[in-house]
């Protein structure tokens, strides 16, 4: 939801915090989420994921999550996907070029960068192309999955 | 401005250390000389003399061609097309690469198949929405943004390899190039958002229109300060308005063109619009060029291409060099062609 959404930015701070704690459990879970099988838990933790994440940032389950790096601005909002920064079509209210009722989301995302710690340099890295087939799955699993490897 | 080892046209002008491109606009802009770039207004058929007729316009005025892909989300021939034209009888064209209309399968083909045919210089752009063109009911595309794509083409080109890891077995030796708005929001970040250009591998940048001096003072003083004028040349947009209404409208239908009322002021108050457009132009120009950093001018002047030639003439930017164009060294130019020399070994993954 919009007005949700941008609750999320201007709580940039207070969910970063959240979400650090939080990965920091998910991943040392790893043993238990090893012994019922990743591929099992898939589905159930996506469906979660989906519904956490889909009401607090309209996320679009892009399956490589880069909202620590983003302000908390879910850059597949924006209607050309880009994950680095605002297109130089941005009007000059903040608003959307392709959807003018909609606050750029990378306005907004750095806004929501400048309130966070780690996230006000992470939002200056280079984010890569997003891999299609990652699409519908769990960013958590993935964390989990890649941190223990 | 002549090179003593001038190629005769469509011919390959040898690498000089620390190139990346055997291209024009790479020599002239490392040379320290201030560039000219034009933005050719891609034809509506599949006649190649109306892209021929429009570059014409150029010849002795501008050191590299733009040639749009499919820009405002329109349909015209594409970019990939009129550069291969242009190589042909030598011009250097700058193939622009929009990600709103192809995957990373057929940008990365086009990338290999521009440079196979010549072309030098590429500049990478995310690309208009498609709600702003002709064709709506499109689907975008956007497989990658500007900055993804900026590091797929300098891993092919530096690393050979595609995005896939897949080697490729002789690298588009290509001069990359990016666009930057530093007229729209938010401000704080354009600069910022400069360098992770920079960094994804962006050596030129091609601005949008540039109508507010102070505004784009204040964005070069903080790229200088994050210490990347010897890192990229920054090239300033400008353009003639052909009257106070277009400006306007210009403005408000125009994604992410900003115009000071200041401008439009002055354009409703002139008693020859078009003229004094082109005025504002060519003191745009030269005020850009005084501004330290900026390497050169992008023309846009669209659809009053005709008058770049006069609008360069009157600011004096050129400072008496001639650009390259066909025929600019008569017919028997003397043939100097040296072929390519080998490319380095290819980098082993560690």
């Amino acid at each position: 939801m919009y007005s949700v959404r941008r609750w999320s930015v201007r709580h940039a701070r207070g969910l970063e915090v959240f979400y650090q704690g939080f990965e920091r459990v998910f991943v040392a879970l790893h043993p238990l989420w090893k012994a019922i099988g990743y591929e099992r838990l898939e589905k159930p933790v996506a469906v979660v994921e989906q519904a956490v994440k889909g009401f607090l940032f309209d996320c679009q389950m892009c399956g490589q999550c880069a909202l620590s790096s983003t302000g908390m601005s879910c850059s597949m909002n924006c209607p050309k996907t880009l994950r680095n920064g605002p297109c130089g079509g941005v009007r000059a209210d903040g608003h959307c070029e392709v959807k003018p009722e909609m606050r750029c989301v990378w306005v907004e995302a750095y806004a929501g960068s400048q309130r966070m710690v780690a996230g006000k340099e992470a939002i200056k890295v280079v984010q890569f192309a997003v891999d299609g087939r990652l699409k519908g799955k769990s960013s958590w699993l993935k964390v989990a999955r890649e941190k223990n490897a | 401005m002549k090179f003593d080892d001038e190629p005769v046209p469509g011919y390959p002008l040898p690498i000089l250390p620390g190139h990346t491109s055997p291209g024009r606009l790479e020599r002239v802009l490392r040379s320290g000389a201030f560039a000219i770039t034009a933005e050719l207004e891609p034809p509506d058929s599949a006649n190649p003399e109306d892209v021929y007729r429009r570059a014409r316009v150029f010849d002795g005025y501008v050191d590299a061609i733009n040639a749009t892909d499919g820009s405002g989300a329109n349909c015209h021939m594409s970019s990939l097309a009129v550069c291969a034209l242009l190589t042909r009888v030598g011009y250097a064209p700058v193939m622009q690469i929009s990600c709103r209309d192809k995957n990373r399968i057929a940008i990365q083909g086009d990338i290999l198949g521009g440079a196979a045919m010549g072309v030098c210089n590429m500049l990478c752009l995310s690309g208009d929405g498609v709600q702003t063109g002709d064709h709506p009911q499109a689907k975008p595309v956007f497989d990658l943004d500007c900055m993804s794509l900026l590091e797929i083409g300098r891993g092919m080109r530096d690393e050979h390899r595609f995005q896939s890891g897949r080697k490729v077995t002789f690298a588009p030796r290509v001069f990359l190039g990016a666009a930057a708005n530093p007229f729209v929001q938010p401000f704080d970040w354009r600069a910022q958002r400069l360098a992770k250009k920079v960094a994804a591998g962006a050596q030129f940048i091609q601005t949008q229109y540039c109508y507010d001096i102070p505004r784009l003072r204040t964005y070069m003083k903080q790229v200088e300060d994050l210490g990347l004028l010897d890192k990229v040349f920054i090239l300033v947009g400008v353009g003639p308005m052909r009257s106070a209404k277009v400006a306007e409208w210009m403005r408000t239908n125009v994604p992410g063109v900003h115009i000071p009322d200041s401008v439009i002021k002055r354009m409703a108050g002139a008693e020859k619009p078009a003229a004094e457009g082109r005025k504002i132009c060519t003191e745009i120009m030269q005020e850009v060029k005084e501004i330290k950093g900026v390497a050169g001018v992008h023309i846009m002047a669209y659809r009053q291409e005709d008058a770049v030639p006069e609008m360069v003439q009157n600011s004096g930017i050129l400072q008496g060099r001639v650009p390259w164009f066909p025929g600019r060294d008569g017919p028997d130019a003397e043939l100097h062609y040296t072929p390519a020399p080998a490319l380095p070994a290819v980098p082993q993954a560690a």
